[in-house]
C-alpha cells in the first residue's frame, strides 16, 4: 500500500472565543437533580426518589395505608356494631348522605341526614320491598353515641367517628344484609380481618422462607436438595385444592381466634415457597459478585459479608417481593371464606362477608352484596399489585 | 426547543473546506461509492438531548478501508449505524446527508424511509454490517445455515437448493472447515472466531459494495483478531468493496487503515491518510491518544530488581482441575484449567501473566489468594522472613496473608458495593482488621485516597458518582489499605480507554515506587504488560510456555506460540505493519 | 434428545412421591379414620352394621397397621390396580366417581389455556413492539386489573350481569331444556354459551400474567444485537420480530404449561363451585365439608399429577423449540 502524503484535516483544537470542549454536548430539557448532590445520596435516598416519581405507585401506597388506618380504627370508625341484626331492615338498600334539608318555606338549612325507609310487603312472596322516604329526615352527625364498644378490646367505648343522632334510627349508608346487618360497619370490620391476614401471613411465609432459606444455605448438600424438593413439590400443587384440602381439616369447634390464626399459617404454608425461590436466586447472584468477593478478601467472615454487604443490597428487592405478596393471601383468605371452609361467623372478613352473595338471586335483590366487598377486594389487590411493582422498579435505581 | 440549543462552540468549530475534501477525493482518484456530509444525530433522553453525533463527514471508496477511531462515548458506533438507518427510537437525524452511489444514480439513504422497502434493499444487499458480539448478534435458536440462507433469500434471486449451495460456498470462503456440516450447527456450538467467520459470511452474502465493522475483533484473543482481519483484508482484496472500520484501538487502525477519522464527544476532530494520522498529527486529542498508544507499546524506563536471593511467592506445581465426582467420590477432572504452574516473585518484582482467554491465567490469580481452591501443589509465602504454605493456612492465618496480598479487580463498576459510600468501601478492609477507628480512620482513608489521585472529598460519596477510570482508582486505595506486600492486578485497566488506562498504570507504577510493592500483572493485552512488567510468564491451555525478562518476551520469544502470540498485536505505527506478515501457531 | 425426555421423568419421581405423601396426609388429617366416618353416616341414615362386618373392613383397609404400611396399601392400590379407596358418602369405588369429573376439568382447563394463549400472544407482542403507545397502556391496565380480580368474583360478577341484563342463567353447563337431549346444533350452540363465562373467567388472570412476561422478554429481547443483525440483513419489520425475538420469547409461553396449569385447574376448582359446573371442584368441596376423604384426596392428588404432566409436556416442548436446553 501506498503511503499518501497529504496533510490531514483538523479542527482548530480551540473555538473562536478560546474555549476548549469538555465533554460531550448536551442540551438541557429540564433541570435535573444537582450532580453533586446525587453523589452522595446514599442508595436509599435514590430508591425513595425513584419511588416517588412513581405517581402511580405512591397514590397506591397512599390506598393502601389508607385501608390499612381504617383497620386499625375499625370500631370507631364503623357506625355501629358489625352483628347488630335488624330484623326490621333485612336487605334494605343503601341510603344516600345528604347535607341540606329544605324548610317549609323553601330555604335550605345545613343538617346532614339520610332518608328513612318504607316498607311494603309482598302478599305473593312475603318478602319486604323498601322504598327511600324522600319525606322522612334521619339526622347523623359526627362524633355521636351509638352501640358500645371495647376499642382494640381494651377501652369500654360508645362514640362513633359518624351516625345517626338518635341510635334507634336506621342509617344504611351500604345497605343491610339477610339479617339487617349495617353492611357499611361489617365491611370497616372486615378490612381489619382481611387486611391484617395479608400481613401476618407474609411475616410468617416471610420467617418460614428465611428459616428454610438459611438452612439451605448454610448446610448445603442434603439439606438444600431437600429443601428445593419440597419447595418444587409445593408448587407443583395447585393451590386452591390444596388450601380446600388444609382448611378443611380445621376443626368446627375451635375458636374464631385459633381458626383465624390457623387459616393465616395454612395460606403463608403456601405462600413462602416463590418468595423463598426469590430471594435464594437473587442472594446467589450477589454471592457471586466481585464486591462480594472483594469483602471475603478484606478478611470479613460469612456473617459480615452475608449482614453488612449482601442483605442490605437484597433488603429493598425483598421488600418490594413481600409487598406483592400480600394480595395473594388476601385473596386466598377470601376465596377460603366464600367457600365457607375459612372464617367463619361471627368473624366478619370480606370473604365472610362474599358468602352472602353466593346465591345469584340474593345479588339480583341486593346487588350491594356483591359490589362493596368484591370492590374492596378489587382495590386493595390492585393498590398493593401497583405499589409493589413501583418498590420493585425503584429497587434497583441504577437501571432505567 | 430542544433541537434548537447548541452549545455555542458548535457552530464556531470549523468544517473541513471544500478544498480539503477535493484533495480527498482526488488522492483516491475515483468516486466515492458513499459520502457522508455534516450528518448529526442527538438523542432525546428523559432530561436532556444529547447531541452524539455532530457534523461529520466522510467518503467511502471501494477498496479502501476507513477507521473511526475514538474512546467510548465518540458516538463512532451510532455514525456507523445511521448509515443503515439503523438507530434507537429516541436518536433523530437532525441534519446532514448520507449518499449511496449505485448503478441507477445516487441514492440518498438519509431521506429514505425508515424501515422502507428501498433501505432494506441497501442494507445486507448494498452494505453489509458486522459486530462486536458475535455471541450475541446470532440467533441463538435458528441454525448457522438458515440464517445466512435467508440473508441471501432477501436479496438474490435464488432458490432454496441454490442458496443452500451458496452459503455452504460463503462458509468455505471464510476458512470453516466441514462447511457442510457446520451450515447445520447452532451458534453456541461455535467457538468466537467462527461465529465472527460466520457473521462475515452472512455480512458478505450478497456481495455488498460496502462493508461496516464495528468493532469486530473486541471480544476475540489477537491470534483471532489477527486471522480475522486476514480474512476480511483478502475478501476485500477479492471483492473490491469498501469498508468503514469502527474501532478504538490505534494498533488495529495503523494496521489496516487507508485513511482515519478521529471521533471525540461526536465530532471528527481530525481526518486524513493513515500515515498523516500516526506520523503528522495535528490534533491535541490525536496526539494525546497516539501518546497514550505509542508509550504502552515501549517498556517503561526502569530497572528491573534483582531475581536472586528469597522471593517473596514460590508457586510449584500449581494445579486446577475443574470436573464433577463421579458416583465413587473420586475427583474426574474433565478440564484441567491450571496445569502444572511454578513460578518466582521476588521483592519490588513486576510480574506479569499473559496469555489468551482460557489460558488459565485468571484461575491463577485467584488460586493465589484462595479464592479458588488449588487442587494440587504448593504456594510458598515468605513475607514475614519465614516460609508459609499458603494452600494450608488456617482462618486467621490466611487473613494476614490476604492482607499483605491484595486483589484489584478487572471490572470497576462490579467489585464496589452500591450502598457504600468511598469512605465505607476502603474502611471496611480496616475496620474489619480492627486497626483503626473514628478519626485516625477516616484520616486514613483520606491519605489513601489522595495517595491514589483522588480529592478527600470523595469518600462521602458512592461509586455511582465516579466514572471507571476514578472507580479502578477507589478499588485500588481499598488494596493499599492493608499496607500490603504484593497486589494482584487481575486485567485491572483492561475495562479502562487508552488514554485512562496509561493514567491508571502510571498511578501503580508510581505506587509501587513509594511503597514498595511487588505487583501479579494478569493481562491479555501484550503492549500493557511490555510497559508495565519486568518479567513474563506466558500461558497456554493452563500451562507456563515460556518465562523470561518482558523485553526478550516481546521482541524476541523463544517459543513458537510466543511468537505467533507476539506478532499478532497489531503495531501502532503504519509503516512498520506486522500483523499480516505474522508467525503462525499451528496448535 | 430421548435422553432429556427420559431424565426429566426421572426427576418427576420425587416429585410425585412428595404429591402422594400432601394427598395421603390429608386423607389422614380430619380426626377419627374413615370407618368410624362411615359408621356415623351410616347410623346417621337409621342403618346397622355388624360388629364382625367392621372388624372385617378394618382388616382390608388395614386401619390398624402403622401409617408407613397404610400409606403403601393405598398408593400401591393406586398404582397397580387404580383402587382409589371407597366413598362412603356415594357408597362407590372412588375410581367410579372421578373419572367423568377429572376429564371435564381438565378439557376446560385447556380450553382456558388455548384462550390464554390465543389473547395475550397478539397483545403480549403489541404491547412490546409498540411500548408505552396508548394501547399498551391500554393492555397494561387490563391486565392489572386481570390480575386483581380473583377468578370467584369475577365469575359472581359476570353472573350477576348476565342474569341482570340477559335474563340468563349461567350456572352449569346446560340450560334446563337441553340436559339430558340429544346433541344438536342447537345443545352445542347452549354449551358454548355456557362455557365462555367460565373460559374467560378462568383464564383473564393466566392471560393478564403471560401479556406481562411476553412484553417484558419481547421488551429484553428486541433490544439484543442479533435483532439489529437481522434488521442489518434487510428484513422488513414485521419479519425482523416475529421471526427471531419472538420465537426466542416464546419460550415462556410454552414453559406456562407449567405454571399456568396449576393456576388454571386452581381456578376451574373455585369458579367451577361457583358457576356449578360438573367438573371436580364441587366435588371435591363437598367431599371435604363432608369429610369423605379418600374422594377428596384422590382429587387432590390427580390435580396434583395433572400439573406434573403439563409441566413434563412444557419442558419437553422447551427442548424441542431451543437447541440451547436440548444440547445441554
Amino acid at each position: 500500500m501506498t503511503h499518501l502524503d497529504y496533510p490531514s484535516t483538523a479542527l482548530p483544537d480551540d473555538g473562536p472565543h478560546g474555549s476548549e470542549e469538555r465533554g460531550p454536548a448536551i442540551s438541557p430539557l429540564r433541570p435535573g437533580m444537582d450532580p453533586g448532590k446525587i453523589a452522595v445520596s446514599s442508595q436509599w435516598t435514590l430508591i425513595w426518589q425513584k419511588f416517588f416519581s412513581n405517581k402511580v405507585a405512591v397514590a397506591a401506597g397512599v390506598v393502601v395505608l389508607f385501608f390499612y388506618f381504617i383497620g386499625l380504627f375499625a370500631e370507631f370508625l364503623a357506625p355501629t356494631s358489625p352483628s347488630l341484626a335488624q330484623p326490621r331492615f333485612t336487605y334494605a338498600p343503601p341510603q344516600s348522605l345528604s347535607f341540606f334539608v329544605t324548610d317549609a318555606d323553601g330555604g335550605w338549612t345545613w343538617q346532614p341526614h339520610v332518608k328513612g325507609y318504607t316498607t311494603t310487603v309482598d302478599p305473593a312472596s312475603l318478602r319486604r320491598a323498601f322504598a327511600i322516604d324522600e319525606n322522612s329526615v334521619i339526622p347523623v352527625g359526627f362524633f355521636v353515641e351509638g352501640t358500645p364498644y371495647r376499642f382494640w378490646g381494651l377501652i369500654e367505648m360508645k362514640t362513633h367517628l359518624f351516625g345517626p343522632l338518635d341510635p334507634s334510627q336506621p342509617m344504611n349508608l351500604l345497605g343491610t344484609d339477610s339479617l339487617g346487618r349495617d353492611l357499611l360497619s361489617r365491611l370497616i370490620h372486615g378490612t381489619r380481618i382481611s387486611m391484617s391476614i395479608g400481613l401476618i401471613g407474609v411475616v410468617s411465609s416471610l420467617v418460614i422462607g428465611v428459616v428454610l432459606g438459611a438452612l439451605s444455605g448454610y448446610f448445603g448438600g442434603w439439606t438444600d436438595l431437600v429443601i428445593q424438593r419440597i419447595i418444587e413439590v409445593i408448587s407443583a400443587m395447585p393451590t386452591i385444592p390444596l388450601w380446600l384440602g388444609l382448611a378443611a381439616a380445621v376443626p368446627i369447634v375451635w375458636s374464631p381466634i385459633t381458626v383465624y390464626f390457623v387459616v393465616t399459617l395454612i395460606v403463608s404454608l403456601l405462600a413462602w415457597t416463590g418468595l423463598a425461590r426469590e430471594v435464594r436466586g437473587r442472594f446467589l447472584a450477589l454471592r457471586g459478585e466481585d464486591f462480594v468477593t472483594a469483602a471475603i478478601l478484606d478478611g470479613s467472615g460469612r456473617a459480615r459479608v452475608i449482614f453488612r454487604h449482601i442483605l442490605p443490597l437484597l433488603t429493598s428487592h425483598i421488600l418490594a417481593v413481600v409487598t406483592l405478596a400480600i394480595p395473594t393471601m388476601i385473596v386466598a383468605e377470601t376465596a377460603l371464606s366464600f367457600l365457607g371452609i375459612g372464617l367463619k361467623a361471627p368473624v366478619v372478613s370480606w370473604g365472610v362477608l362474599l358468602q352472602d352473595a353466593q346465591n345469584i338471586r340474593t345479588v339480583a335483590t341486593a346487588p350491594w352484596l356483591l359490589i362493596w366487598p368484591a370492590g374492596a377486594v378489587v382495590i386493595t389487590v390492585l393498590a398493593f399489585n401497583f405499589l409493589g411493582d413501583g418498590m420493585r422498579d425503584a429497587a434497583d435505581p441504577y437501571e432505567t | 426547543m430542544p433541537m434548537t440549543t447548541q452549545t455555542p462552540s458548535a457552530t464556531a468549530l470549523a468544517k473541513p473546506t471544500r478544498a480539503q475534501h477535493d484533495d480527498l477525493v482526488s488522492a483516491a482518484a475515483s468516486a466515492p461509492v458513499l459520502s457522508v456530509r455534516g450528518l448529526s444525530i442527538d438523542f432525546h433522553l428523559r432530561t436532556h438531548v444529547l447531541h452524539a453525533v455532530r457534523d461529520v463527514s466522510f467518503d467511502l471508496f471501494s477498496g479502501q478501508t476507513l477507521c473511526l477511531v475514538g474512546e467510548s462515548g465518540s458516538g463512532k458506533s451510532v455514525t456507523a449505524r445511521a448509515l443503515l438507518r439503523l438507530i434507537d427510537p429516541q436518536a433523530k437525524v437532525s441534519g446532514g446527508s448520507i449518499t449511496l452511489q449505485g448503478p441507477d444514480g445516487e441514492l440518498r439513504l438519509d431521506t429514505l424511509a425508515p424501515n422502507g422497502r428501498e433501505i432494506r434493499a441497501v442494507r445486507g444487499g448494498r452494505i453489509g454490517l458486522i459486530f462486536q458480539e458475535p455471541m450475541s448478534s446470532l440467533s441463538p435458536v435458528h441454525t448457522i445455515g438458515s440464517q445466512i440462507v435467508e440473508a441471501l433469500l432477501l436479496h438474490r434471486k435464488m432458490t432454496k437448493a441454490e442458496a443452500k449451495a451458496e452459503t455452504v460456498k460463503l462458509l468455505r470462503q471464510v476458512e470453516i472447515a466441514n462447511p457442510e456440516q457446520m451450515a447445520d450447527r447452532y451458534t453456541f456450538e461455535f467457538s468466537g472466531g467462527m461465529r465472527q467467520r460466520a457473521m462475515i459470511a452472512m455480512a458478505l452474502a450478497c456481495k455488498p459494495d460496502i462493508l461496516i465493522a464495528d468493532e469486530p475483533t473486541t471480544a476475540l484473543d489477537v491470534t483471532t483478531q489477527a486471522e480475522i482481519m486476514d480474512l476480511i483484508a483478502r475478501l476485500q482484496r477479492e471483492t473490491g468493496m469498501a469498508m468503514l472500520m469502527i474501532t478504538h484501538d490505534l494498533g488495529l487502525v495503523a494496521e489496516v487503515a487507508d485513511s482515519v477519522a478521529v471521533m471525540r464527544w461526536g465530532r471528527v476532530v481530525e481526518q486524513g491518510p493513515v500515515d498523516a494520522i500516526f506520523h503528522a498529527p495535528h490534533h491535541p486529542y490525536t496526539r494525546k491518544l497516539l501518546s497514550a498508544t505509542l508509550r504502552l507499546d515501549t517498556a517503561a524506563k526502569r530497572t528491573a530488581p534483582a531475581t536472586t536471593g528469597q522471593p517473596l511467592l514460590s508457586v510449584r506445581g500449581l494445579c486446577k482441575g475443574f470436573g464433577t465426582t463421579n458416583w465413587r467420590g473420586q475427583q474426574t477432572f474433565a478440564i484441567k484449567a491450571v496445569d502444572d504452574v511454578s513460578l518466582d516473585l521476588w521483592p519490588g518484582e513486576n510480574l506479569g501473566i499473559v496469555g489468551e482467554s482460557g489460558s488459565g491465567k485468571t484461575t491463577l490469580g485467584r488460586m493465589l489468594l484462595r479464592i479458588i481452591e488449588p487442587s494440587n501443589g504448593s504456594i510458598l509465602w515468605q513475607g514475614n522472613g519465614q516460609a508459609a504454605e499458603v494452600t494450608k493456612m488456617q482462618r486467621p492465618e490466611l487473613a494476614q496473608y490476604r492482607s499483605a496480598v491484595r486483589l484489584v479487580f478487572q471490572d470497576p463498576f462490579a467489585s464496589l458495593n452500591p450502598r457504600m459510600t468511598v469512605k465505607q468501601v476502603i474502611a471496611d478492609p480496616l475496620i474489619v482488621a480492627g486497626a483503626l477507628k473514628g478519626a485516625a480512620l477516616e484520616a486514613r482513608v483520606g491519605d489513601l485516597l489522595e495517595l491514589v489521585g483522588l480529592e478527600r472529598s470523595a469518600m462521602e460519596r458512592y461509586p455511582h458518582a465516579f466514572s471507571g477510570g476514578q472507580r479502578q482508582r477507589i478499588g485500588i486505595a481499598r488494596a493499599l489499605a492493608l499496607d500490603p506486600r504484593v497486589i494482584i492486578a487481575d486485567e485491572a485497566t483492561s475495562a479502562l480507554d487508552v488514554s485512562i488506562r496509561a493514567q491508571v498504570l502510571d498511578l501503580l507504577l508510581d505506587l509501587q515506587k513509594r511503597l514498595d510493592l511487588s505487583f501479579v500483572f494478569i493481562a491479555h493485552d501484550i503492549s500493557v504488560v511490555r510497559y508495565f512488567c519486568d518479567r513474563v510468564v506466558v500461558m497456554h491451555k493452563g500451562r507456563i510456555v515460556e518465562t523470561g525478562p518482558a523485553e526478550q518476551i516481546c521482541t524476541r520469544p523463544a517459543e513458537p506460540y510466543t511468537q505467533s502470540l507476539i506478532s499478532a498485536v497489531p503495531n501502532p505505527d503504519p509503516r512498520n505493519r506486522r500483523m499480516l506478515h505474522r508467525t503462525r501457531f499451528g496448535a | 434428545m430421548w435422553v432429556y425426555v427420559v431424565k426429566r421423568i426421572f426427576l418427576m419421581i420425587p416429585t410425585l412421591f412428595g404429591i402422594s405423601l400432601i394427598s395421603f396426609f390429608i386423607i389422614q388429617l380430619p380426626p377419627g379414620d374413615y370407618l368410624t366416618s362411615l359408621l356415623a353416616s351410616m347410623s346417621d341414615s337409621g342403618q346397622t352394621i355388624d360388629p364382625a362386618e367392621i372388624a372385617r373392613m378394618r382388616a382390608t383397609y388395614g386401619l390398624d397397621d402403622p401409617m408407613v404400611v397404610q400409606y403403601f396399601k393405598w398408593i400401591s392400590g393406586i398404582v397397580l390396580r387404580g383402587d382409589f379407596g371407597y366413598s362412603f358418602e356415594w357408597g362407590r369405588p372412588v375410581s367410579d366417581l372421578i373419572w367423568d369429573r377429572m376429564g371435564s376439568t381438565l378439557s376446560i382447563s385447556l380450553a382456558a389455556l388455548v384462550f390464554v394463549w390465543a389473547v395475550s400472544l397478539p397483545i403480549g407482542i403489541y404491547s412490546a413492539v409498540h411500548r408505552h403507545s396508548v394501547g399498551d397502556h391500554v393492555a397494561t391496565f387490563f391486565g392489572f386489573l386481570g390480575l386483581a380480580i380473583p377468578n370467584f368474583i369475577l365469575a359472581l360478577t359476570l353472573m350477576y350481569v348476565s342474569y341482570k341484563y340477559f335474563g340468563q342463567s349461567v350456572g352449569g353447563l346446560f340450560s334446563p331444556e337441553y340436559i339430558g337431549a340429544d346433541w344438536t346444533w342447537g345443545r352445542v350452540w347452549d354449551l358454548f354459551m355456557h362455557l365462555w363465562i367460565p373460559i374467560v373467567v378462568i383464564g383473564t388472570s393466566g392471560t393478564a400474567a403471560l401479556i406481562r412476561i411476553l412484553r417484558a422478554n419481547l421488551t429484553d429481547e428486541l433490544s439484543k444485537p442479533y435483532v439489529v443483525t437481522a434488521r442489518a440483513k434487510g428484513l422488513s419489520e414485521f419479519n425482523v420480530v416475529m421471526r427471531y425475538p419472538v420465537r426466542i420469547a416464546l419460550n415462556p409461553f410454552v414453559s406456562a404449561i407449567g405454571w399456568v396449569l396449576p393456576n388454571l385447574i386452581s381456578g376451574v376448582t373455585i369458579t367451577a363451585i361457583v358457576l356449578n359446573l360438573p367438573t371436580a371442584g364441587p366435588l371435591l368441596l363437598r367431599a371435604l365439608v363432608s369429610q369423605d376423604m379418600y374422594l377428596a384426596g384422590s382429587f387432590i392428588l390427580l390435580m396434583g399429577v395433572l400439573t406434573l404432566i403439563g409441566m413434563l409436556i412444557s419442558d419437553v416442548l422447551l427442548a424441542l423449540l431451543d437447541p440451547r436446553i436440548r444440547f445441554t
